[in-house]
């Protein structure tokens, strides 16, 4: 034990139980922690609105994401409804803020919290069943949902859709691409240090001990169903509040981009990215966002412009999305986020392998 | 009259949850087999009845030879997917398992979608228009010949299981599979049966609807309502499943004539089933013929 604060990290000298519960797992990966969150500030210098609008879009569906990552990757309860309840987060957001007049940005974590009501509601059945059947009830609750959102004519204006306001604080209006994407990042940087601060806690170990071996985590003491649902709840709150800042930015909502590819494309994300990786989730959904914008490229640049390949081009784009989930499961099952730590500990450990 | 309105749809949802049935039988196979789930269940419906379609279609096949050949590439399809795609995953959690059949629900449903576009076709069978009069009832020829297939379908495999050897030996790989390895079951081939069954009979059924009510990508819709059907009858019951179409086929025409009739709430018919399902989950959770999943330490 002689590293110095000069040495290169090369190996794992923990030897205090507080060295493995600090944020950064080095002083190095704390610095280029800020430096990416600086870079990310400086985004819209150099980023076009085009570029701003994906990068707004990367950072709601991250927050989603990390939310179901939360209960899919660290509580070990698969969602296949998540979709459903980042659409109730954006219909309840602009609900609150059109019918009552209840500021947005005040609306938003609102329509976290409703969410997360609701989240506990359709995540009971955790309490008994697990698997399968959790997957077909939060299927289930998929559709009840979106039938609810297409029937609430009151709530969500039906197969209209219902309009969203822009954020307003003391007067300024987050009207533009740049002043929203500062706003996203706000939201998306302070529910990424929750997550991980969780994840930290007794709580958050708790939570994966559920997952990893509900039995022997039931004889330590943890109480299932408690956490089972916990993890419902969070990852309701993260999705409400992702549909939220979706539902504000675009301006409306509609009932028909809520459905079940939604919920497909979010757990597509969190499989990318890499099941119980914080980090994961955000590059998952990353790539997701610019994977079709990848592929127009790719169409653009082979020159093809007729109306028959555009046509075909949308199809691929969603034949794709189910490809890279498959492709990723049978060829790099934890993901992205695994990826990483390989080239990481490369880098650190260069010129030795191990 | 009220009460005839009623029988005709009790009788369509029979007709129906017959299919259903048959769907879900083919689930339950699968399940039972290798504790595989497939949420690609509605798509293999899909492709069987777009290929079907486009056999007759493009090379003017009569229908027997078109069916014939559906027969046969559903078969090869289904093989094939089990050793590309699931094989691979044999030992992951079901997590990885549910989430593949999803990614391969997409790939086939964009498929389907992009080769032969989003509009509703109908087969080139003159069968449509032909009625039957059933016990004073009036009721579509083709309704009959689909309910006959199914049924034909059902005892087809009910002497599968029986008598033949590979049968047998598939039940004994559901009821322990390390007992039937070391008799000489070679599960690999087990599971890859499973599937090409699965996707035959899935496939034969989509050609019945589609003969039946035309094909479009709602088709899928009978995999989602495979899950009901499933849950309610139990996840391994292959009886049960078959009930549990038959039901779910009933309660999805019964809501929708107190929905027409009373309620007026619309799409009731669409979220019955699903209420149905979660309601079972709360309360019976290894629904009618399900065998309870007792966890030993």
């Amino acid at each position: 034990m002689t590293s110095s604060s000069t040495a290169r990290r090369a190996g794992d000298y923990r030897t205090h139980y507080h060295q493995e519960m600090t944020w950064f797992p080095s002083p190095r990966s704390a610095t280029f922690c800020l430096g990416g969150v600086v870079v990310l500030l400086l985004a819209p210098l150099v980023f076009k609105a085009y570029g701003l609008s994906l990068l707004i879009q990367i950072g709601y569906f991250g927050i989603a994401a990390l939310g179901l990552n939360l209960v899919t990757g660290f509580t070990g309860q698969i969602s296949l409804g998540h979709a459903a309840f980042y659409g109730f987060g954006a219909f309840f957001s602009a609900w609150l803020s059109n019918r009552h007049g209840v500021p947005v940005l005040l609306a938003i974590p609102l329509a976290g919290l409703a969410t997360a009501v609701v989240g506990l509601v359709f995540g009971a059945p955790a309490a008994r069943i697990k698997g399968l059947y959790l997957a077909i009830a939060t299927l289930a609750a998929q559709y009840i949902l979106e039938d609810f959102f297409n029937r609430a004519q009151w709530f969500t204006g039906g197969a209209a859709g219902a309009t969203a306001n822009k954020p307003v604080l003391f007067g300024f209006e987050f009207g533009t691409d740049a002043s929203y994407f500062y706003l996203v990042l706000a939201f998306l940087i302070a529910m990424t240090a929750f997550a991980a601060n969780l994840m930290r806690s007794r709580d958050g170990r708790a939570m994966v001990a559920v997952r990893d071996h509900y039995l022997a985590a039931e004889i330590m003491g943890i109480h299932l169903t408690a956490y089972r649902l916990l993890g419902f709840a969070l990852a309701s709150f993260y999705a409400g509040v992702a549909g939220a800042l979706m539902g504000h930015y675009v301006g409306f909502v509609s009932t028909e981009s809520i459905n079940i590819l939604l919920s497909v494309q979010m757990l597509g994300m969190v499989i990318i990215g890499g099941l119980g990786s914080i980090m994961g989730s955000l590059l998952g959904a990353a790539f997701m966002v610019l994977m079709p914008e990848g592929l127009d490229a790719l169409f653009h640049a082979l020159g093809s412009n007729a109306a028959g390949a555009n046509k075909g081009l949308v199809y691929l784009k969603e034949i794709s999305i189910g490809l890279v989930i498959i492709l990723f499961l049978v060829f790099e099952p934890e993901g992205l986020a695994h990826r990483w730590r390989q080239i990481k500990a490369w880098w650190t450990l260069y010129p030795y392998s191990h | 009259m009220k009460t005839e309105l009623l029988t005709q749809f009790v009788l369509n949802g029979l007709i129906v949850g017959t299919l259903y049935g048959m769907v879900a039988m083919c689930f339950v196979l699968v399940f039972k087999a290798s504790k595989a789930v497939n949420f690609a269940q509605g798509e293999f419906l899909l492709v069987g009845a777009w290929m079907c379609w486009g056999l007759l279609n493009a090379y003017a096949l009569p229908f027997w030879l078109g069916f014939l050949i559906t027969m046969v590439l559903m078969t090869l399809l289904g093989a094939l997917i089990q050793a590309v795609v699931i094989r691979p995953l044999i030992g992951e959690p079901i997590i990885s398992v549910i989430m593949v059949t999803i990614g391969l629900s997409v790939v086939l449903r964009g498929l389907t979608l992009w080769i032969f576009g989003p509009e509703p076709q109908s087969f080139p069978v003159s069968a449509a228009g032909a009625k039957v009069n059933l016990l004073g009832l009036n009721i579509e020829a083709v309704y009959l010949w689909s309910t006959g297939a199914a049924v034909l379908g059902m005892a087809a495999f009910a002497w599968f299981f029986k008598y033949s050897r590979l049968g047998l030996a598939m039940r004994a790989t559901a009821f322990n599979q390390q007992v039937a390895q070391s008799l000489g079951v070679s599960i690999q081939r087990i599971f890859i049966v499973s599937w090409a069954i699965s996707a035959l009979v899935s496939g034969v059924a989509g050609v019945v609807v589609g003969v039946v009510n035309g094909i479009s990508p709602g088709l899928t819709l009978f995999g989602i309502k495979v899950f009901p059907a499933v849950i309610l009858g139990g996840l391994d019951s292959i009886v049960g499943a078959i009930l549990g179409g038959i039901i779910i086929g009933l309660l999805e025409n019964v809501a929708q004539f107190v929905d027409g009739e009373y309620l007026h709430w619309g799409n009731l018919y669409v979220v019955a089933p699903f209420y149905a399902l979660v309601l079972m989950l709360m309360f019976k959770p290894y629904g009618l013929f399900g065998t309870k999943d007792i966890e030993r330490i």
